[in-house]
């Protein structure tokens, strides 16, 4: 597969403060992929850069073959971008915003399909200004996909939204990687991330501290654990490398003594588990 | 293929369509020059030498509030919402996003000064220009002047909610000054080389002698080189500092 996305020891220094020392990502064409991390870790730094607001300081950037700093045409019109926080002319409803976002790409999406993939019918002919932030999120979405782009950023798409609002946007970002996008996602929610992306990079400090996909990540990275609860009734917790042998050896003594470990189950480490060993503060 | 003229084309009918959805900048571009005339020519009813200078003093303001004014807003506004920020992230190229933002001001521009030249006719006793192609160039140096050093101003302006006191601190005082030393023979030297140093002076002499007198632009070329000279550092610090983002405090 291509590479959609190639970022080679990314650098970008504002003043004295580093926020990207030195990443290394490669999203293939068709993957949704993750950039996980808490806040001011350099996610939205790096995705500006990707997406060609920001110069880099240093490191290679390749965004579909292009470099996104020469700022082209030919790739804008092949991207599109959901900032964190963008506003949207208040006079506007959201078909005559997207009628006139269409115009500016070479083969736009319809309107009315566009409308319907992100759920926003029924307020179609309603002005902006009166349109809820979850509906303005949703005409966010609307308008990074109109012009029907190969590339998607979304950066922290679900911040503020309530569980119903973050399924529903949930469902568009599967439904784009079904039509064969390519997306490229910053959250600081692991479930969100667990749930959307096909691989995660926790990123922490401007650098990548773990990559893979949300399953696999936590080999290596964590534990697992087993838990039972004792004969007085507390519930104990055993974090192993080796669950097999640790199974093994709790069994074997229970069964020597003979009692019963209640509730006895074991875990594999959670994203969660591995993203708090990996950005808890040293 | 969309082509950049058409973007243009499509960009200034939104904007144009977007106007009038604003009722207060409607009122401010549209209505507030107006009145002034109305409310002048009723002070000044029956001195038509009076209102020979109103109506050119007017006209000046005008143009400075439909360009340099509403862009100042329209930029600070945009910027600190975000809209232009989005804006930068498609493939509207910069030309045809600011040829369309420059022919929405210049329309209302064109607007204010055919019902201010009317208002002179049927209403002041002025009758119809004197140099409709003095008229023409003095009103478009100044539109392409007071447009460039709008957007140049809204750089300095650091959030929305100041752009008011920003854009009244640089207008009010050039009118009253512009006003004053243009109407009295009798200003202080100090204040009329500062008025004149502005472009807006200069801006109404040209549009007095093209409305007015007849004098034509052969006596105004001075007025026009401020005007000119202005433009030009409006238009280099326009572009130089022009930022898309909201700036991080």
């Amino acid at each position: 597969m291509t590479a959609a996305i190639e970022v080679h020891a990314l650098h970008k220094r504002y003043g004295e403060f580093e926020a990207v020392r030195g990443i290394d990502i490669s999203v293939a064409a068709g993957e949704v992929f993750g950039l996980l991390g808490p806040n001011g870790a350099g996610k939205t730094t790096t995705v500006e850069i990707l997406e060609g607001y920001r110069e880099r300081s240093a490191g290679e950037v390749s965004v579909l073959g292009h470099d996104p700093v020469r700022r082209e045409l030919a790739l804008r019109r092949r991207i599109g971008i959901v900032l964190q926080a963008a506003g949207i002319y208040s006079q506007l409803t959201p078909r005559e915003a997207l009628r006139h976002w269409a115009g500016f790409y070479p083969a736009p999406r319809s309107v009315e399909e566009v409308l319907a993939l992100v759920g926003l019918q029924e307020k179609a002919d309603v002005r902006a200004r009166k349109l809820s932030g979850g509906q303005l999120r949703r005409l966010d979405f609307a308008l990074a996909l109109v012009g029907d782009p190969e590339l998607i950023f979304l950066d922290e798409p679900t911040t503020g939204f309530d569980p119903e609002a973050r399924r529903a946007a949930w469902e568009t970002i599967r439904s784009l990687k079904a039509l064969g996008k390519t997306i490229l996602l910053t959250t600081h929610y692991l479930d969100e991330a667990q749930a959307l992306a096909d691989r995660v990079a926790i990123v922490k400090d401007g650098r990548v501290l773990a990559i893979g996909p949300p399953r696999e990540l936590s080999v290596g990275a964590a534990h697992y654990r087993v838990a039972y609860r004792d004969s007085g009734g507390d519930l104990v917790e055993v974090q192993t490398d080796d669950p097999t042998r640790t199974l093994h050896e709790l069994t074997e003594q229970a069964l020597a003594r003979g009692e019963r470990l209640e509730e006895l189950s074991v875990g594999r480490p959670s994203l969660e588990d591995v993203y708090l060993e990996l950005t808890a503060d040293a | 293929m969309p082509d950049a003229l058409a973007l243009t084309w499509r960009q200034y009918r939104l904007e144009r369509r977007m106007f009038w959805r604003n009722p207060s900048a409607a009122f401010f571009n549209f209505a507030l020059p107006l009145l002034f005339l109305v409310a002048g020519g009723a002070i000044l009813s029956g001195r038509q030498h009076d209102l020979n200078l109103l109506v050119p003093a007017i006209a000046g303001m005008a143009v400075m509030s439909t360009t340099f004014t509403a862009l100042a807003y329209n930029v600070v506004f945009l910027r600190e919402r975000g809209v232009l920020k989005r804006i930068r992230g498609t493939p509207l190229p910069t030309g045809a996003y600011f040829g369309g933002v420059a022919a929405n001001a210049i329309t209302n521009t064109a607007v204010q000064i055919a019902i201010i030249t009317v208002a002179g006719k049927l209403f002041f006793g002025i009758g119809w220009p004197r140099d409709w192609l003095e008229l023409v160039v003095f009103v478009l140096a100044g539109v392409v002047c007071f447009a460039a050093l709008g957007v140049a101003f809204a750089h300095t302006i650091p959030n929305f909610e100041s752009t008011a006191a920003y854009v009244n601190a640089v207008f009010l005082p050039v009118v009253f000054v512009s006003f004053y030393v243009f109407d009295s023979k009798s200003a202080p030297a100090f204040l009329r080389h500062i008025a004149e140093a502005l472009p807006l002076k200069p801006l109404i002499d040209g549009l007095y002698a093209a409305i007015v007198t007849g004098a034509g632009i052969g006596e105004n070329v001075s007025a026009l080189v401020v005007i000119a000279l202005w433009g030009g550092f409006g238009v280099v610090f326009a572009v130089r500092g022009f930022t898309w983002e909201q700036r991080r405090s």
